[in-house]
């Protein structure tokens, strides 16, 4: 391997995984402060107050907090199992970030020469993304699943009723979820016609219109999925309080509950990423193509990709605050004889169009 | 260049291990600095104060392999539309039938399922 290759494919990932990793405990970290404070408002209450200005340092002090909690493992649990459950889940809510495109490829590195070894580096250009897969989408849709293992895991080796009852809730809920999940993005693919993320994004620059205007059933398809798939209200079944105590990491304390928190959290923002990109443009600015807004363009990309994700994190915490939550009966109904149907006819419907007016054009 | 498809999934594996790393060290750090008392009702599995009867693992209901079957079906299903949805500009007419008829074999195997009530969860 020579040094170019290894820059581009070792050195730059690895810094940007590091860039990367340090934004997103942050954004989760606030983003459990922005849920309580959101809420609170919601509620005409004030949310956490105490700790720093406005509650501003609660994140911190919650996870010095939970690393100072003892953590418990049940005498009834089987102990290796009960370990692994909380990183199987946390490693794919992570790793999904590796393709989602942040930013268009366009950070420019000049050339230049290493003092002392006389070594010439070349100039390049790369992107506000890790990797650019060809396949980045399936990637995305492969890898989120895995982390539905590591809840049916965790609830199984606690070897406790609640957990056991959450597990199993869990995992039929995102089973179900995913097949339509699948079906309402398929609209998206006729039209771009490839499975890179970065290029989805560019296929709606060309197409003039974010795929949400060509694809309005699409992406609320996508959306309600996505919701259900975080286990998020109004979904939270698997953690529904009221009847489950808290579902799968009922018997998870400490640090190893905060690895299942992380990993949920992660997934929202994953799911928020997925819509941006897929539906509302990515990083593109609003009507990329109009050149009189052009002023648009001086907001660089990832900030507009990061504008559009925060709306979409609100729109989960404004769920969570307005809509109660579903019976178990009416959760698989919608998913299997509502949402089902629909993503499949979506499917049709679009496939006649792009046929229709693929062929006039 | 032509790996540089096979190359691209190099940073995935690197961001794979610092995934894994993360939760290790963390949990590694928390061990030293953590109290570590246990007791007998505290190790016991939670059930609102009532002690353990019997072990959690028993039957539950057959609806779970249902769902769990129904899933395999079709998410197979959309594994194959997924190529299919690639290249539908290219295949054009031609496409659109072949997943008309793809489609409508699901259908009705989708129909007779809900005819059967097998999504009925009450």
């Amino acid at each position: 391997m020579n040094l170019d290759s290894f820059i581009d494919w070792i050195l730059l990932p690895l810094i940007k995984i590091g860039i990367l990793f340090g934004l997103l405990s942050l954004v989760i970290a606030y983003l459990t402060l922005l849920e309580r404070k959101i809420i609170a408002f919601m509620q005409v209450r004030l949310g956490p107050m105490r700790v720093g200005p406005h509650g501003l340092l609660q994140p911190i002090a919650d996870g010095i907090k939970l690393m100072l909690k003892e953590d418990i493992v049940p005498s009834r649990a089987d102990k290796i199992v009960f370990t692994l459950a909380p990183v199987i889940t946390l490693i794919p809510a992570f790793i999904v970030f590796a393709v989602i495109p942040f930013g268009p490829r366009s950070i420019h590195i000049p050339g230049f020469t290493i003092p002392g070894l006389n070594v010439q580096v070349a100039e390049r250009t790369t992107g506000f993304f890790i990797t650019d897969l060809n396949i980045g989408l399936l990637y995305v849709l492969a890898v989120s699943s895995i982390g539905i293992l590591g809840i049916i895991l965790g609830g199984w080796a606690s070897n406790s009723k609640y957990p056991l009852l959450g597990a199993l809730r869990s995992a039929a809920q995102m089973v179900s979820y995913e097949v339509a999940l699948g079906f309402s993005i398929m609209g998206v693919l006729m039209m771009a016609g490839t499975l890179s993320l970065v290029e989805i994004v560019n296929a709606q620059k060309n197409a003039g219109a974010w795929y949400v205007f060509l694809q309005p059933v699409g992406f609320i398809l996508f959306f309600i999925c996505g919701v259900a798939e975080t286990n998020r209200a109004p979904f939270d079944l698997p953690e529904a309080e009221s009847e489950l105590v808290a579902g799968f990491h009922t018997e998870y304390s400490g640090f190893r509950f905060s690895l299942f928190f992380l990993a949920e959290y992660a997934a929202m923002i994953v799911v928020s990423s997925m819509a941006v990109t897929l539906f509302w443009g990515g990083w593109l600015r609003p009507f990329p193509n109009i050149a009189a807004l052009g002023f648009l363009g001086l907001v660089p990309g990832f900030l507009w990709f990061a504008l559009k994700v925060l709306v979409f994190l609100y729109f989960y915490l404004w769920f969570r605050a307005s809509w109660p939550r579903y019976r178990y009966d009416q959760l698989m109904k919608i998913g299997w004889q509502v949402l089902m149907p629909i993503a499949i006819a979506n499917v049709i419907v679009t496939a006649v169009l792009v046929l229709w007016l693929g062929g006039s054009r | 260049m032509g790996n540089s498809v096979l190359l691209a999934y190099i940073p995935i594996f690197i961001f794979m291990a610092i995934a894994f790393l993360f939760p290790i060290v963390t949990l590694f750090v928390a061990k030293l600095i953590r109290p570590n008392s246990g007791g007998e009702a505290k190790l016991s599995p939670y059930e609102c104060g009532v002690d353990p009867d019997s072990d959690a693992r028993q039957r539950y209901a057959i609806r779970y392999y249902v769902v769990a079957i129904l899933f395999v079906i079709f998410d197979v299903e959309t594994v194959f539309l997924f190529p299919w949805a690639i290249i539908y500009k290219q295949l054009a007419f031609f496409g659109l039938m072949e997943m008309l008829v793809f489609l409508g074999i699901l259908i009705v195997g989708y129909v007779w399922i809900i005819k059967k009530g097998a999504l009925d969860w009450a």
